[in-house]
């Protein structure tokens, strides 16, 4: 058996730091936000030959578009405005062709209302507090206990802060834009969390049930040492999906798929690191 | 029995695989993707291909906001499903394969989400469908019919009649031959009008248009002064009834507006799907490699299991059908890791009974049934989340669009298989490939 829990305070100091950097980063930078919050719209147009980008500016410029951000990568041009309604992007089209003497091929073109993204991340959020709450219910009614349910909670809150504050990160070195995509991700990181906690708290619950004498501290450390393996396995082989996808898979999914990663490694850390250690200080201040 | 049971075993297998093969390799092989057969007169039908969402596809996604504010509140309802039976016609006119029309209300906001997969030109598109849906009535300018041409197409003088003069339109069945027919009935100034058209038509054809498409153009027999009119013909009941929903949805112009568009082009989202369906198999031989190397023989059992489950999913994917979008494809991601989770918690379990001493079969008992705890308390949570997510009672707080939804509903099946296959088909597994070895050991 491996005392686990000596450690707690440099597992406190790790989690700290990482939190702090990335609430820090959100302070300081924020986040870049998509148009799905925004509202305006976005350009993919692939043209049959390079254009200077001065060329480019120029033709936006005649047609008064208020343009966000412009970026050329080869042939192709990431246009980024505020709402632009249909007419005026055929009309936009047809001047760049025409003017640029290019042929304009269209990847992607969004436009989104600044109403809807707004709506859609309320509503989302309204659906993950009450995802929490079915969490605790049931948690309580299995576990037979409120402090479990509080601290498979409570660990998942810190693996949100990890990722929502690395993702400003993200933004603010690479470009990563909080989006629909994002939200997702942070979902899937929720469910993971609390699923990876559920296993070590089962292994508690089996400990005590077994001897009701045994120390909450002891029964945890037992567990910890019995679970790591696993832990450690199978959170590996989801890491290794998402790595293969990162390196390997498509580039509009590259920072939905980070996220995942960011999202699994916190997961799988802070269920021995951050749920357990809340769940033992919880259960001796519970015996007093 | 045992036999008959591998045998069962076996098909089920084999029709899995035949069902999940993709439509590509069809071609190559020969299998069908499609059944169609009969089975005791019942007619079994049932096309297996993989949807794909928009994002993967290419396409287009439209949100209209309906302007309510001319409707009465009791023809609300009635007015949106009108809008979108006429979206509906006019895509299909259009010639879209599969789109999906969804009316969602938001607080006082009524909205249209319009899915167009595959479709390229959407300016035109958006154009089409914004239109206010128009029924108009229409004779023939001089009164003469020439019987070259066909007679819609010589129907061009407007009679100033249209859907704004329909109070609705119904199926009828005809008194005597029981035929089925469309019957219209006018308001005041409606029926005026319609009068005075019947008078000076006896004998000729009156076209009555939808959106400038010729619905019927029957001719007149009398002079009808009762605001009321039956389009007869040779319609079926389906036909009759289609026709009706038609009229109405022209009678009941609802305007709209776009307010969200999304298009993606063919050749980003073919890109996308073909890279990350590369890394997704790199990445899931990586996750077998490793169950083999670390568990050794009953890692090979547990990839065996994972290559079960993926085939069942895949299975239910096709069957429902379920459109697989990127989301989709994160919350398949997670439930294979949930998958794989099990199956590392059985195994974990069963070693922990092994090192107490205990012989293999009842360690293997053993394992299953502490592992099992864990495994349903897990999963089961998993499945409150995303059932939440996927909001299946259609809740106005909570998420009524496809990404989230799309998300939820992949997962909830990946954790429900898993739950299945994790569990039930590992402990086949192990008892067939172990069934020597524990014979021969105890």
């Amino acid at each position: 058996m491996i005392n686990f829990l000596k450690y707690r305070w440099l597992y406190f100091l790790i989690s700290f730091i990482v939190i702090s950097a990335g609430l820090s980063s959100i302070v300081k930078w924020g986040f870049r936000y998509s148009i799905d919050f925004t509202g305006g719209s976005n350009f993919e147009f692939q043209m049959n030959k390079v254009v200077e980008k001065s060329k480019i500016q120029k033709v936006l410029d005649l047609n008064k578009i208020s343009v966000v951000s412009l970026k050329l990568q080869d042939k192709n041009m990431i246009l980024r405005t505020k709402v632009l309604d249909q007419n005026k992007e055929s009309s936009l089209k047809k001047d760049l062709e025409a003017k640029l003497k290019v042929k304009i091929t269209v990847l992607r073109s969004e436009t989104v209302g600044p109403i809807l993204g707004r709506e859609a991340i309320n509503k989302t959020l309204v659906a993950s507090v009450l995802a929490v709450i079915g969490i605790l219910i049931y948690m309580s009614f299995a576990f037979k206990g409120f402090n479990f349910a509080f601290s498979a909670v409570l660990a998942m809150f810190h693996d949100l802060l990890v990722v929502v504050g690395t993702y400003s990160l993200l933004g603010h070195f690479f470009g990563a834009e909080v989006d629909t995509m994002f939200v997702t991700a942070v979902l899937t990181t929720m469910s993971f969390s609390v699923h990876d906690t559920i296993v070590i708290f089962d292994k508690i619950r089996e400990y005590r049930d077994e001897q009701e004498t045994l120390e909450i501290e002891s029964a945890s450390n037992q567990a910890l040492t019995e679970t790591m393996i696993r832990s450690l396995n199978n959170s590996m082989t989801i890491v290794f999906m998402l790595l293969a996808l990162t390196t390997m898979g498509g580039s509009t999914i590259r920072f939905f798929i980070i996220t995942l990663l960011i999202g699994t490694i916190t997961g799988t850390y802070s269920s021995p690191f951050v749920a357990t250690p809340i769940l033992v200080w919880l259960e001796k201040h519970k015996q007093k | 029995m045992k036999i008959f049971k591998s045998i069962i075993i076996t098909l089920v297998f084999l029709g899995l695989i035949w069902v999940d093969l993709p439509e590509s390799v069809k071609t190559k092989y020969k299998i069908p993707s499609q059944i169609n057969f009969n089975f005791y007169g019942l007619n079994v039908k049932k096309d297996f291909t993989t949807k794909l969402g928009l994002d993967l596809k290419g396409g287009s996604s439209l949100i209209f906001e309906a302007n309510t504010a001319k409707v009465k509140k009791e023809d609300l309802n009635d007015s949106l499903n009108s809008a979108r039976d006429v979206i509906e016609r006019r895509i299909n006119f259009f010639g879209v394969t599969e789109p999906q029309i969804q009316t969602i209300k938001t607080g006082d906001k009524y909205r249209l989400s319009v899915d167009l997969p595959g479709i390229n030109n959407y300016e035109e598109a958006i154009k089409l469908i914004g239109q206010t849906a128009q029924l108009t009535f229409r004779e023939l300018p001089d009164g003469k019919i020439a019987t070259t041409t066909p007679i819609f197409v010589q129907l061009t003088k407007d009679t100033g009649l249209s859907g704004i003069h329909i109070l609705k339109s119904t199926v009828e069945f005809n008194s005597q031959d029981g035929k089925p027919e469309v019957g219209l009935k006018f308001n005041k100034k409606g029926a005026d009008l319609f009068a005075e058209i019947t008078k000076r038509n006896i004998g000729k054809p009156v076209g009555i248009f939808l959106d400038n498409i010729p619905l019927t153009t029957p001719n007149v027999q009398t002079e009808i002064l009762d605001g009321s009119a039956v389009i007869t013909g040779n319609f079926t009941t389906d036909e009759a009834k289609k026709l009706t929903i038609a009229i109405n949805s022209g009678a009941l112009p609802l305007p709209i507006r776009l307010v969200e568009q999304k298009n993606i082009g063919a050749t980003l989202g073919e890109v996308e799907v073909k890279k990350s369906i590369y890394a997704g198999t790199i990445g899931l031989i990586m996750v077998l490699l490793f169950m083999i190397i670390y568990y050794g023989r009953l890692g090979f059992i547990a990839s065996l299991a994972l290559i079960i489950y993926g085939l069942i999913s895949l299975f239910i994917f096709k069957a429902i059908p379920l459109v697989l979008t990127l989301p989709g494809v994160a919350g398949f991601i997670l439930s294979i890791g949930m998958a794989v989770d099990s199956n590392i918690l059985i195994f974990e379990r069963i070693k922990e009974e092994q090192r107490k001493g205990r012989g293999f079969d009842i360690a293997v008992r053993l394992g299953f049934g502490h592992a099992i705890d864990a495994i349903k308390d897990a999963n089961i949570t998993t499945l409150i989340v995303a059932f939440i997510l996927f909001n299946p009672l259609n809740w106005e707080f909570l998420p009524q669009f496809g990404m989230v939804r799309g998300f939820a509903l992949t997962l909830a099946i990946g954790v429900g298989t898993s739950l299945f296959t994790g569990v039930v088909i590992t402990k086949r597994l192990i008892d067939i490939f172990y069934k020597n070895k524990i014979t021969n050991n105890k």
